[in-house]
């Protein structure tokens, strides 16, 4: 027998196909807000394919208020500690230094999100600069395109997180696979003033009008409370779900994590969604988003 | 001759991506979530994702044992990734309750190549695929610890076992599937035809 081939290029990290590729490992999938170990392990547990590290869930910032920060280093380097899927974490928009701890703390996606307080009003974060990838929130394709052009390697929906309210989810998932569509129609001639329209690099604009999607994982997140819920986000073209407050601020984490993530993968078969949402104790209140004053409105932060 | 028709397991990861290099090898190439689905395919491709998730949902979902029984009648599989340790026998490190098909005499370690921050594009030269290197996309990505008298060794990256066959089932730590290079996909179809060819 011969010896065995082996690679003599040397490695190369933090490249786009790695940052992008990780997401698409993701798909199908639920990632889950957790603010300790334990509810880690209950998220490992129920099948989420990550979890987002976070001091508090989305609806106690709000219950809270104050300026919402990245979580402690300590408290996210327990949950690395405890589960073997990948963490996230979160930092300010624009607070590249956030982003420079988490990544030195070894987390595997960063969320630069709405649902801390924003530390710059005018720039996000240039993300080419890093080896870990980040996920960034978008209301409609411009945004999701500035943030790909500043180096985000998957994208997700705002929605109006710790609401459990999905309306806003709707929207912006709606919004950005409409104007998707709307750019397949057009011809060459027409995808200049797209991107002006758009406010987005013309590249990208006529990458998505040949692709047809985002050239990255688009995710739904902000406002997934139920099974129902999570699965009507997969069929809206979400193609995997985040889900912050709805499980933890539930009546029973650990069946509602696990219903949920039945309901992901099998979001179109209405007769498991039925059986995954039966008997799972109280669903999170909810707020509802008409209600909420502009200023409560995340989804408004980032531009 | 016959289209092969070849499924992706499709609980979770990079379903899509497997479904588009099936195709552009020439394969029939289908979704497969149910065990009546797995019923009518020549063979399965397990994708990359979470391994701890795909292996809890094939088990609440009753594929376990029914991929199991294909794997071990001779169904050709291959798996990449997450896949890669759907099919070992043994995993070194399980999460608890972490079952896998097996399939392939080897031991895994899972996440051997490190975190998200640790994972890198490589040239990898496969025993079997002509030409030039594969491009290996390697993600938070397993190695084989050891392999059994009967796995072949088709592949290493750095003194680490990174692809391997015995018999029907092939799989790689890294994810050809994301590279828009087909020849991987294409060996394994070529495996499928000759599984199907008669007399075989």
């Amino acid at each position: 027998m011969s010896s065995t081939p082996s690679s003599a290029q040397t490695p190369e990290t933090g490249t786009a196909r790695v940052k992008r590729g990780m997401a698409e490992q993701l798909k199908g999938g639920v990632i889950m807000d957790v603010v300790n170990a334990e509810q880690a392990k209950i998220a490992e547990d129920a099948g989420a394919v990550a979890v987002m590290a976070l001091e508090r869930v989305p609806a106690d910032i709000r219950k809270d208020g104050g300026v919402a920060r990245m979580s402690a280093p300590n408290m996210i380097e327990e949950i690395i500690e405890a589960v073997s899927i990948p963490v996230m974490a979160k930092s300010r928009i624009g607070h590249f230094v956030e982003a420079q701890v988490l990544q030195s703390l070894g987390v595997d996606y960063i969320d630069e999100s709405e649902v801390l307080t924003p530390a710059d009003e005018v720039n996000h974060s240039d993300k080419f600069a890093f080896t870990t990838p980040f996920v960034c929130g978008a209301t409609n394709l411009g945004e999701a395109l500035r943030r790909i052009a500043e180096g985000a390697a998957m994208i997700r929906s705002k929605g109006e997180a710790g609401t459990g309210n999905v309306v806003e989810a709707v929207r912006h998932l709606r919004q950005i696979k409409n104007e998707i569509a709307r750019l397949r129609g057009f011809d060459n001639n027409e995808l200049y003033a797209a991107a002006k329209d758009l406010r987005a690099p013309y590249e990208l604009v006529r990458e998505v009008a040949e692709l047809g999607k985002l050239p990255v994982v688009l995710f739904s997140a902000g406002g997934v409370a139920t099974p129902a819920d999570a699965a009507l986000m997969r069929q809206l073209g979400a193609e995997g779900v985040f889900v912050g407050s709805g499980i933890f601020k539930s009546g029973d984490p650990a069946k509602r994590a696990a219903a949920i993530v039945k309901a992901t993968t099998f979001y179109d078969d209405p007769k498991i969604i039925a059986d995954a949402s039966r008997n799972l104790g109280e669903a999170m209140v909810g707020i509802n988003c008409d209600t909420l004053p502009e200023a409560e409105r995340y989804a408004n932060r980032g531009w | 001759m016959t289209t092969p028709v070849v499924g992706v397991l499709a609980l979770q990861g990079d379903v899509r991506e497997h479904l588009i290099a099936l195709a552009a090898a020439d394969a029939v190439a289908r979704q497969v979530r149910r065990p009546e689905e797995l019923a009518e395919v020549d063979a399965l491709v397990i994708p990359g994702g979470e391994s701890t998730t795909i292996s809890k949902l094939a088990v609440l979902f009753g594929l376990m044992d029914p991929l199991r029984a294909r794997v071990r009648a001779g169904m050709p599989v291959y798996g990449t990734c997450a896949g890669l340790i759907m099919l070992a026998d043994k995993i070194l490190d399980p999460r608890s309750g972490q079952e896998t098909i097996g399939g392939i005499d080897m031991i895994v370690r899972r996440n051997a190549f490190g975190r998200q921050n640790e994972s890198f594009e490589a040239a990898v030269d496969v025993r079997g695929i002509e030409g030039d290197p594969v491009e290996g996309v390697f993600i938070r990505a397993p190695w084989v610890e050891s392999v059994g008298a009967e796995t072949e060794v088709l592949a290493e990256h750095e003194g680490h076992i990174v692809a391997v066959r015995q018999g029907n089932a092939l799989a790689t730590s890294f994810h050809p599937e994301l590279t828009g290079d087909h020849r991987v996909h294409s060996l394994f179809v070529d495996m499928v035809r000759a599984n199907l060819a008669p007399g075989s």
